[in-house]
């Protein structure tokens, strides 16, 4: 099962007919662990909405009396919790979870872009930058993030190159780029961060294949693995500094030969945008399509 | 007639430490006594990357009330499952940057007690 796939178990605290209500620090602490566990959890009440019924697993957990407590049916299973402590009722919700194949508390962080479209002007920068294909383009040939496991935990690089400041990471430390309000300032800095060709005196792919390829030469000829890993190291420094990247991202990089073939994947993407553009072009009325600048490469 | 009970969202953001915990803890301790009814979920990011369907039916809610962080990161993220939230009637509070007390009084203002369990 890949980290985005599955459905939560959602675990109903109920407290209607049929079962006493729960003591204030029994309920508020069976939510917390509960919610830590990785469960969803509905509290229903009169005058209020909850979600409605749907196909994920439901348990609910009641202090029912041993008469009343109604019978599990089809996804929906029953269980008294009258005196169990909070630790006892994530117990219940693990088996119920594992009982019916409802997905798991997952290690990974859910880190990945999120485009602000009320800012994206679709320029493609993100696309070209990201090494690691978590963006793609839609049938409109909108951008989009489309494979967001793909994505390096805690690396923002590719929000530091768009240059509308239109990339968010809700978990990353600071604004703008965890949802806060974008300043006239901050648009400011980032637009002299983004030009990529000034950040390594060049085209960032262009950088990174000729330092690694010196890196690379280097080992062949000195056999000193110590050695061409440090030069990676000291290349990439500034990389790093800038874009905030991880070390741990920038020593997985991709190998040359992956660079290069991703940038001549991101080519052929540019030349058949740039001949459909043409053919709209040659029929309707005349529309600039993107050129090599637009997408830095 | 069209329902306006207000549907209350919390987001324990479980996954990372980004809300302060004592907020969050008193939120949701203050929200759990309320006897008001609301739905409590482990992390909304991970919940727009799962594409949850859950998700629709708090973007398809005429008045909905959501505990998370940023309104715009918020706001974004229901965008990328594919269930943008509505323009009207939703309200986000930021427990990065709120106070508990803040946070409360604005997912439960106007909210009636709760009575028995629907
Ligand atoms: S770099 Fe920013 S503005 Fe350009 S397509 Fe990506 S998100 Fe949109
Ligand atoms: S929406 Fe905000 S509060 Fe909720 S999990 Fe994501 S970063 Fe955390």
């Amino acid at each position: 099962m890949s980290k985005t796939d599955g459905t939560n178990l959602r675990v109903v605290l109920y407290e209607g007919p049929g079962s006493e209500p729960f003591d204030g620090d029994a309920r508020a602490d069976a939510l917390a662990a509960l919610l830590d566990n990785g469960f969803e959890v509905t509290r229903p009440a009169l005058g209020g909405e909850v979600a409605d019924a749907d196909d994920s697993p439901v348990l609910v957990l009641g202090r029912f009396d041993a008469e009343t407590a109604p019978a599990d049916r089809d996804r929906v299973a029953f269980r008294d919790v009258t005196d169990r402590s909070a630790d006892d009722v994530v117990a219940l919700a693990r088996d119920a979870r594992d009982e019916t194949g409802a997905r798991a508390l997952d290690a990974w962080k859910p880190w990945f872009p999120v485009i602000d479209y009320d800012r994206c002007t679709n320029c493609m920068q993100c696309l070209t930058f990201c090494l690691f294909d978590v963006y793609g383009v839609d049938a409109d040939k909108q951008i989009q993030v489309q494979n967001e496991s793909n994505c390096k935990t805690d690396c923002p690089a590719c929000s530091r190159v768009c240059p509308e400041v239109a990339i968010l990471f809700p978990k990353y430390k600071k604004g703008p780029i965890n949802g806060d309000v974008v300043r006239a300032e901050d648009v400011q800095r980032e637009a002299m961060k983004v030009d990529i060709s000034a950040l390594l005196g060049g085209d960032l792919y262009g950088s990174l294949r000729n330092r690694q390829r010196e890196a690379r030469e280097r080992f062949s000829t000195e056999r000193d693995e110590s050695r061409a890993l440090l030069e990676r190291k000291r290349c990439l420094t500034k990389l790093q500094k800038d874009l905030d990247i991880p070390n741990e991202v920038l020593m997985s990089l991709p190998s040359t030969e992956a660079i290069e073939e991703r940038a001549a994947r991101a080519k052929a993407k540019l030349a058949r945008r740039q001949s459909e553009s043409q053919s709209v072009k040659d029929r309707d009325a005349p529309a600039p399509g993107p050129t090599e600048d637009d997408w830095g490469i | 007639m069209t329902d306006t009970r207000p549907r209350i969202l919390y987001c324990n953001c479980t996954y990372a430490r980004v809300v302060p915990p004592s907020v969050k803890r008193d939120v949701l301790r203050r929200l759990s006594d309320s006897g008001v009814a609301f739905d409590a979920v482990p992390d909304l990011c991970d919940m727009a990357a799962r594409k949850d369907p859950a998700l629709a039916r708090i973007a398809a809610s005429p008045c909905t009330r959501i505990a998370a962080c940023y309104p715009r990161a918020v706001r974004w993220l229901f965008h990328a499952a594919g269930h943008p939230l509505p323009d009207d009637g939703v309200d986000v509070s930021n427990m990065r940057e709120q106070t508990a007390d803040e946070v409360v009084e604005r997912l439960l203002a106007d909210t009636a007690p709760a009575g028995e369990a629907r």
